[in-house]
């Protein structure tokens, strides 16, 4: 199982020809509290850096973009009602949409987790 | 209070250090390093706040006096900046008031104290918003009578200790805080620290706002965290706690831009006043609590869960846009998206449908009444 990460703090699980989106919990502890969660429709279609989903904490709102381009197949119907699943579970069941991949190779230019740790800590 | 952008020169309160032993994000604000949010996060401190006692250091905002030969030269200075009633006011005595603009602005919003020792005859203490502070003096230095002066009393730090517990917390600690009535003021001593404590707060909860010598701040500061009810709590629920409220932030639900009427703070233009008037901006401010004014600050309550932030635009049932939100986010206490922003006054009648734009999309949403949480004041009984 591959993740990788992007400079925006969202991670992308591959799974076969699909991935798995969310923010990572680096991003979570720098939100706060969730309290609100806007995803996309399934059926969307995004261009890799689209704005794709809005995660608000009680003090400001925050884009989630489209860390790859794809199509979106499901999203995580749970989050709207609980959205402190991101807080609890941010890089598992905190996930926000999944995608089929249209432009794989876009995966080249995001961060492994050992990358992403090492930015995150220039932060 | 106006929030400021990052610089290099931020300043510090005396409890700076205490923050950051204490684990706060701390950021920018009017000029300030503040404390946004503890480890326990910006939900759980409004939620704790509602249910125990919050300490927030509001050492940023600005102390001041107002320094004459009498009580009655002193209140008829600060009645010419004013719509309040200051000469009547009593002994420990508090209020709310507003720095009017000649064409009927506002200023800043300030708490306006009469000392309730007779030796201090002829002082008003004044307690005025951070990022309103050089503003504020300037004008009104510029504007008083010979023998009434201004002093900063930058030596100061003040703490809020907020919710429905802060009364028997500070009890243990000061033997005369808990039969105050809300707005009114006292000199004590708390803990072995010489202090100003005022029965008032930003939160709609009974508390106290209590103003120490910087350097016997952060003793004061931990003797009360000691305290299993009492949490620091950040500026973040300090925001979402007085909106909750339907209290006004200045620089977002008031400035020099809109006038008292306007923002629904007639309670704020004393009786006397309005008869005789003789305050800057009264032709305008008269005016509008007797005709009403054209648009009005109201509550907004979004329906659904996505909160409606600043700057949201509003617009009536047929699509016009009528007004903006100038305070909205998630209510931890109203369990849901809150709201204030000006409508016209046609469009301000509790339960009148709005429509508001956020992310491009319309969201329905309605007038209601203010506060969203209903306040807590201490009243005394008769």
């Amino acid at each position: 199982m591959t993740v990788y990460f992007t400079k925006d703090h969202e991670w992308v699980r591959l799974e076969g020809d699909a991935a798995y989106v969310g923010i990572t919990d680096y991003a979570q502890a720098q939100l706060g509290d969730v309290v609100y969660v806007e995803l996309p429709e399934v059926g969307k279609t995004f261009a890799k850096g689209d704005e794709a989903a809005v995660v608000e904490s009680v003090k400001a709102a925050s884009d989630v973009y489209a860390p790859v381009s794809g199509l979106v197949i499901a999203v995580n119907s749970k989050l709207p009602d609980s959205p402190s699943t991101i807080n609890e579970a941010a890089e598992t069941d905190g996930w926000f949409m999944k995608l089929t991949l249209t432009e794989p190779d876009e995966l080249q230019g995001l961060l492994d987790e050992a990358a992403y740790k090492a930015f995150v800590d220039t932060l | 209070m106006a929030d400021s952008a990052a610089t290099d020169l931020l300043l510090e309160t005396p409890l700076a250090g205490l923050h950051r032993e204490l684990g706060a994000k701390m950021v920018p604000f009017a000029g300030y390093s503040m404390p946004v949010q503890y480890p326990l996060g910006v939900l759980s401190e409004h939620n704790w706040t509602r249910a125990s006692a919050g300490l927030f250091d509001v050492s940023h905002m600005g102390q001041a006096v107002l320094v004459g030969p009498d009580h009655a030269t002193t209140a008829r200075a600060l009645e010419a900046l004013t719509p309040g009633e200051f000469q009547a006011l009593a002994l420990g005595r508090i209020r709310y008031t507003l720095l009017t603009t000649a064409e009927g602005g506002i200023i800043d919003d300030l708490m306006v104290t009469r000392p309730v020792d007779p030796a201090e005859d002829g002082r008003l203490y004044l307690v005025v918003n951070a990022g309103r502070k050089a503003i504020d003096y300037a004008h009104i230095a510029a504007n008083l009578p010979a023998d009434v002066r201004l002093e900063v009393a930058d030596d100061l730090a003040l703490v809020a200790l907020q919710g429905p517990k802060a009364a028997e917390v500070l009890a243990r600690h000061s033997t005369d805080s808990a039969t105050m009535g809300f707005m009114t003021a006292i000199r004590t001593v708390v803990d072995g620290h010489d202090c100003h404590v005022s029965r008032s707060g930003y939160t709609g909860e009974d508390g106290y706002e209590i103003s120490v010598a910087a350097d016997r701040a952060e003793a004061l500061v931990r003797t009360l965290l000691a305290e299993p009810e009492v949490e620091a709590i950040g500026l973040g629920a300090r925001d979402s706690l007085r909106l909750e409220a339907g209290l006004c932030l200045y620089g977002h639900d008031i400035d020099e831009a809109t006038s008292p009427g306007e923002a629904d703070l007639g309670f704020a233009i004393a009786k006397r006043r309005r008869a005789e008037g003789g305050f800057p901006g009264a032709g305008r401010i008269l005016s509008e609590l007797a005709a009403g004014p054209a648009r009005v600050r109201v509550g907004i309550k979004p329906q659904g869960r996505a909160p409606a932030r600043e700057g949201t635009v509003i617009r009536d049932a047929a699509g016009v846009e009528i007004g903006i939100v100038t305070s909205g986010g998630f209510g931890p206490t109203a369990g849901g998206p809150v709201a204030m922003g000006y409508v016209p006054a046609e469009c301000a009648a509790i339960g009148t449908p709005l429509t508001l734009v956020v992310r491009g999309k319309d969201l329905a949403a309605s007038v209601v009444a203010l506060p969203f949480v209903p306040h807590r004041y201490f009243r005394k009984q008769a």
